[in-house]
C-alpha cells in the first residue's frame, strides 16, 4: 500500500516537473517548493545526525575528544549570521573555512592537478624493456600519446595571456583552442547523454512502473 | 578586531595545513586531523545556516504576502515535515522501511532526478540556438559534440554495421578515442590551468592579500 502510494506522488512530482516545458505554471512551481523544502531538510538531519552527533556528540561524551568543542563554537558562531547586529563574528569560522581550504588545496591541487598531469602527459614513446607492452605500442597508441601531449601543450599555450598570440606562438595558441572546442564539444555531448539516461529513467518510471505499459 | 582575528585564523589554519603535507608528525598530523574534525562540525552549521536562512526568507515572503507566498508555505511545510520525521527516527533515518526512507525514495529522488532530466530539454534548445557551424571552431565543436553522441547510442553502430564500416571507424570506437585523446588533452590543459590559479589563489588568501572573504567594512 506505501509503495502504491509512493508511485502515485512520485508519478504526480515527476509530471509536474516536467509540465514547466509547456510553460511556467502552478504545478510546477507547487513541485519547485516542495523540493526545495524536501531537500533543505534532508541535508539539515542527515548533518545533524552524520556530523553534529555522530562525530560531535559521540565524540565529546563519549570519547572525551574535548578539542572537538572547539569545532562546535566554530560552527556556533557561523549561526550568527542570522542575527544582523553581530553576524561579523561569523567572519571567524568561515576564515577558518577558508584557512583550511586554501592550506589544503595549495600543495594537494598542485601535486595531483599540476604535477602529476604533466608526468602522466609527458610519456615515453618506446619503452627500453622489450618484454614492456610500451615497447611494442602500436601506431595508434604511438599518435594518440603524441594527441595528449601536443593537445596538453597547445591548450595551455592558449591560456597564457601574459605574450600576444603572434607568430609561431600564436599558431600553438590556434591548435590549442580547436583542441579546447573539441573537448567542449565531447563534454557538452557526454553530458546530454547522461541527462538523457534520466530522462529515459523517469520516463520508464511513469510508463512501466507507474502505468504499467511496459514491461 | 573584525578583520585582523580572522585574517590570523586564516594564515595560521593555512600554514598548518601547507606544514603538515611536509612534516606529517606530531603536533602537526595531530593539528590536521583536529582542524579536519572541527571543519566537518562548521560545515554542517554552513547547511545549517542555508537552511534556516531559508526559513527566514520564506517566513518573510509570507509575512508581506509578496507574489506566489503560498509556495513559501509549502516549502516551510515540507521542510518540517521531512526534519521531524528525521529527528524522530533517530539514527537510522536513512534504514530501509522507514518514514524519511520513503520521502526519500518516493519525493526527493523522482524530483532531484526530474530536474536534472528537465535539464536535457534545455540543452538541447540551447545548442540549437548555439551550434550554428558559423567558424571553424564551433564546426569542430558541433562535430565533436555530434561524434560523442552517436558514439553513445546503439543506432550509432548499427548505422555503421549496415554499411558495412571497418570495426575501426565505429561511431562507438570514434567516441571513445575522441574522449580519451583530445578531451583528456583539453581536460588536462584545462586542470593545470585551474590548479595553478588555486594555488596561486590559496598563496594570497595565506598571506592575507586576497581578502574578498571577509566582505565589506
Amino acid at each position: 500500500m506505501e509503495q502504491q502510494i509512493g508511485l502515485w506522488v512520485g508519478a504526480f512530482l515527476t509530471m509536474g516537473i516536467i509540465s514547466f516545458l509547456y510553460k511556467d505554471n502552478p504545478w510546477y512551481k507547487l513541485t519547485e517548493a516542495i523540493f526545495v523544502g524536501i531537500s533543505a531538510g534532508y541535508w539539515f538531519v542527515a548533518l545533524f545526525w552524520d556530523n553534529i552527533v555522530g562525530k560531535f556528540w559521540i565524540g565529546v561524551f563519549d570519547r572525551g575528544d574535548y578539542y572537538l568543542l572547539v569545532g562546535a563554537v566554530l560552527g556556533l558562531l557561523m549561526l550568527m549570521r542570522l542575527a544582523p547586529k553581530i553576524g561579523w563574528i561569523s567572519r571567524w569560522p568561515l576564515s577558518f573555512v577558508v584557512g583550511a581550504i586554501s592550506g589544503f588545496y595549495l600543495l594537494n591541487y598542485f601535486s595531483s592537478n599540476v604535477m602529476l598531469q604533466v608526468q602522466s602527459t609527458i610519456m615515453p614513446l618506446f619503452s627500453p624493456q622489450f618484454n614492456d607492452p610500451l615497447f611494442t605500442s602500436s601506431a595508434g597508441n604511438i599518435i594518440s600519446n603524441l594527441f595528449i601531449a601536443g593537445g596538453t601543450f597547445t591548450g595551455l599555450v592558449y591560456f597564457f595571456f601574459s605574450k600576444e598570440h603572434k607568430g609561431a606562438f600564436g599558431g600553438a595558441a590556434k591548435i590549442g583552442i580547436w583542441v579546447i572546442m573539441i573537448t567542449f564539444g565531447a563534454s557538452f555531448g557526454y553530458t546530454v547523454m547522461s541527462r538523457m539516461s534520466l530522462l529515459i529513467g523517469r520516463m520508464y518510471f511513469i510508463f512501466g512502473e507507474w502505468l504499467n505499459l511496459i514491461g | 578586531m573584525r578583520r585582523e582575528i580572522p585574517l590570523l585564523i586564516t594564515g595560521i589554519v593555512g600554514v598548518v595545513f601547507v606544514i603538515q603535507y611536509f612534516i606529517p608528525h606530531y603536533p602537526f598530523n595531530q593539528l590536521n586531523n583536529w582542524f579536519s574534525d572541527w571543519f566537518s562540525i562548521i560545515a554542517a552549521c554552513a547547511i545549517w545556516l542555508g537552511a534556516l536562512n531559508l526559513l527566514k526568507v520564506s517566513a518573510n515572503k509570507i509575512y508581506r504576502k509578496r507574489e506566489d507566498w503560498g509556495f513559501s508555505i509549502v516549502i516551510i511545510v515540507c521542510f518540517l515535515i521531512i526534519t521531524i520525521i528525521g529527528f524522530a527516527e533517530g539514527e537510522g533515518f536513512r534504514n530501509i522501511g522507514t518514514k524519511f526512507d520513503w520521502l526519500y525514495q518516493y519525493v526527493y529522488t523522482p524530483l532531484s532526478s526530474t530536474m536534472f532530466a528537465l535539464l536535457a530539454f534545455f540543452v538541447a534548445s540551447a545548442s540549437y540556438r548555439a551550434f550554428r557551424a558559423r567558424n571553424f571552431d564551433a564546426t569542430l565543436l558541433l562535430v565533436a559534440a555530434f561524434l560523442v553522441m552517436i558514439g553513445r547510442v546503439p543506432v550509432g553502430d548499427a548505422i555503421a554495421m549496415k554499411l558495412h564500416l571497418p570495426l575501426s571507424i565505429y561511431p562507438s570506437e570514434i567516441s571513445s578515442w575522441i574522449m580519451n585523446v583530445f578531451n583528456t588533452a583539453g581536460q588536462r590543459a584545462i586542470m593545470i590551468g585551474i590548479a595553478l590559479g588555486i594555488v596561486s589563489t590559496s598563496l594570497r588568501v595565506i598571506l592575507g592579500i586576497e581578502r574578498a572573504h571577509l566582505g565589506g567594512d
